[in-house]
């Protein structure tokens, strides 16, 4: 008896447990109206351990319409984010509620390249502009690319072009290069060589995942390069940093990489061993311009964190989409012309100079970053100069749009 | 040669890392019957507690010493709130219960310490690196590493067959209920043979601590290389996992070294260095499988 009640009184607490989630849905969607905000659907990775690149965009895009008074180019809105758990999958199904459920017209968020090619190019088919804050892979800016598609962040090989130029601008003769076996980690040594006037003296791809770097590190001082190329994400690029560092590498080889492996939160659980690291990226928070002084200390004062290039990227989009609402004065019945108002929008970047090419991915400016240790004994990027002036990435030419 | 005496020493140093997390795994298995999918957690709340007291009072070894007993009741309040129900089980709910754990700890250690990795660096005193051999410097801490490693093994080995604890933890395993009915309080050793194999787990995470990145999720990725020394050791006994983990820690180290090498005197260099890469990944799993068409139980199958 007391067993059945129990069971049962727990089936009730399931039901209650499942059943709130379902009444809040239900009360979000409410028919679309014209005279309400204009909806933007963020599907972003908010959970795993890389669910710091989708707070941070998700704060950027949010700090734009906090600063808009709730609208974007004087255009109420209103962000409805999803995690999409970095899972293709529920990338798609969460775009699809979006789409149906809640009318949205307009959508940005996604952060990694596999969730990005299973919702990118069907959402556009489906009548959706698309801003990636992040997420660039070659098949959307060559000959997938689209009207409705943008990117304000880069294409996928473009900080690690940057890298094989500055790794041939300063002379150095023996690169070793490493990075995990799987897509993006081939395209980041592709887009090195692509620009490494020289032959790497050796090529690693190591398990994706890895955490002990011991036979690599082994193999680099076997070597003798002086200079190691890296593109290992999140706690990949930790552990091998700090083992680079405890071999006593680091006194003698100069790491490179791109920012992917050197945002501040990742230099300041490296430690010290982070000091001195090279990397490329399209914006710094260091970098001298008024409006960047301006959006650093407004996104400090919010969240009281430094922002990151993820946090850049999603505040941009924000614009970016503002600035194309401003000029439709939020009207999306004609997706077209919103389309063509975006691919023109004028915005001021923290980043400096920017405008969409081609295949709407940036023209902009790479810059390289030196981790260099603060008075208050944290990291922080500090750029040391440029190294693409206005560069448009490796795909526009296959591009058939104009 | 230089290069291949480094390689070994790195290899040997990944396998008494796993050493250390499958004499846990492996008692646990083999003397009370229960696969325990949360051990990596038990690891990661050895990285983390480490990290935080070492970070706030500058000394590594005040960090070890909150680590242990942290891993060990963190086991000692699993083992009575969770695995207790479990025994009886069958060992899927077993692996559905402690992959529930596993959920669990990692959204708890982002809870409690957020999403950002820890820092956590080497003591000062095992900074820098000697020379092994002329000419080929390695690093003190991982040299430090192996050292605790084989003395908790020459530990568990002493503790096990030399003590009147061992005996009982030895009864418990082979008969437990006559060990039961001949006075010795299972439900207690259980408990006590769990917290043993959490602190174990612990210590590994602490000791892993200055070199990998100390964040939520970082006992999946040596869970599984665990549990591959657990089965080539054969379940239940420590000496095997210690043969096993130093088998998988060189097999798995030389393998990512040399097989793109070795491969690429017969085949061209960019074919071997994709089938390199992926043969490396494979290589732990092909020693498992040889030694369990070999053995099938594992090399020293029952306890010892």
């Amino acid at each position: 008896m007391s067993r059945s009640v129990r069971t049962s009184a727990r089936r009730a607490a399931l039901a209650a447990m499942l059943s709130v989630p379902l009444a809040l849905g239900g009360a979000a969607s409410h028919a679309f109206a014209a005279d309400e905000p204009v909806r933007i659907g963020m599907v972003t990775t908010l959970s795993t351990k890389a669910g710091y690149l989708g707070a941070d965009v998700r704060d950027g895009f949010m700090l734009a319409i906090k600063q808009g008074g709730g609208a974007l180019g004087g255009v109420p809105v209103e962000l409805l984010v999803e995690d999409d758990d970095r899972d293709p999958g529920k990338g798609r199904e969460i775009a699809d509620r979006f789409i149906e459920r809640d009318g949205v017209r307009i959508m940005t968020g996604i952060i990694f390249s596999n969730v990005g090619l299973a919702v990118m190019p069907k959402v556009v088919k489906d009548g959706v502009i698309y801003v990636s804050p992040n997420s660039g892979p070659s098949q959307m800016a060559g000959k997938g690319c689209h009207p409705y598609h943008f990117n304000v962040a880069w294409q996928n090989d473009n900080l690690h072009e940057a890298m094989g130029q500055y790794a041939t601008d300063a002379g150095l003769e023996k690169v070793f290069i490493l990075a995990p076996n799987y897509p993006a980690g081939k395209d980041a040594l592709a887009g090195f060589k692509r620009f490494y006037d020289g032959e790497p003296v050796g090529e690693t791809y190591t398990q994706l995942g890895q955490s002990d770097y011991a036979a690599e590190i082994a193999a680099i001082r076997d070597a003798d390069p002086d200079g190691v190329f890296f593109f290992l994400p999140g706690g990949m690029g930790i552990n091998f940093m700090k083992q680079f560092h405890q071999s006593g590498l680091g006194e003698s080889v100069q790491l490179i990489g791109s920012a992917f492996s050197a945002d501040h939160k990742l230099l300041n659980a490296v430690g010290e061993a982070a000091e001195g690291m090279l990397n490329s990226a399209q914006w710094s928070p260091d970098l001298d311009n008024p409006v960047n002084h301006a959006f650093v200390e407004a996104y400090m004062a919010e969240y009281d964190a430094v922002p990151t290039i993820y946090s850049q990227q999603g505040y941009d989009a924000a614009l970016a989409i503002g600035a194309a609402l401003e000029a439709t004065g939020g009207d999306l019945s004609d997706l077209d012309a919103f389309a063509a108002a975006l691919k023109t929008a004028e915005f001021e970047s923290p980043r400096g100079p920017f405008k969409f090419g081609v295949n709407n991915f940036p023209v902009q400016n790479i810059y390289l970053r030196k981790a260099v240790m603060q008075a208050d004994g944290t990291l922080r990027n500090e750029v040391q100069g440029t190294i693409f002036t206005d560069q448009v990435d490796a795909y526009a030419a296959e591009c058939s749009m104009e | 040669m230089l290069l291949f005496v480094e390689q070994v020493l790195n290899g040997l140093q990944l396998g008494v890392m796993l050493f250390l997390m499958a004499s846990g795994l492996t008692l646990v298995f083999g003397i009370m019957g229960l696969i325990n999918l949360a051990h990596g957690s038990l690891y990661m709340i050895g990285a983390y507690v480490a990290a935080t007291v070492t970070l706030h009072t500058d000394s590594f070894l005040l960090g070890l010493a909150a680590a242990l007993p942290a891993a060990a009741l963190t086991g000692a309040i699993i083992e009575r709130v969770v695995m207790a129900r479990l025994y009886a089980r069958e060992h899927l709910d077993q692996v559905l219960a402690t992959f529930g754990l596993i959920l669990f700890f990692n959204d708890l250690m982002v809870i409690l310490w957020g999403r950002q990795p820890l820092f956590m660096n080497v003591p000062d005193a095992l900074a820098g690196t000697v020379e092994v051999l002329p000419g080929a410097p390695y690093p003190v801490f991982r040299l430090v590493i192996i050292a605790v490693g084989l003395l908790v093994a020459l530990g568990l080995w002493y503790l096990i067959t030399r003590t009147r604890l061992g005996m009982r933890i030895r009864a418990g395993a082979s008969d437990r209920e006559t060990a039961g009915a001949l006075g010795i309080d299972i439900a207690l050793l259980y408990t006590g043979v769990f917290a043993l194999g959490a602190m174990l787990a612990g210590l590994a995470g602490a000791m892993a601590g200055p070199i990998l990145a100390v964040e939520a999720g970082m006992g999946e990725s040596i869970l599984i290389l665990t549990f591959v020394v657990v089965v080539i050791g054969g379940i239940g006994s420590v000496r095997g996992a210690l043969i096993g983990a130093l088998l998988v820690g060189v097999v798995d180290t030389l393998g990512r070294a040399f097989l793109p090498d070795l491969l690429a005197l017969v085949l061209d260099r960019a074919t071997a260095d994709g089938a390199g890469t992926s043969l490396s990944t494979m290589s732990v799993y092909i020693l498992m499988a040889a030694v369990l068409v070999w053995r099938p139980k594992g090399l020293f199958p029952g306890h010892g």
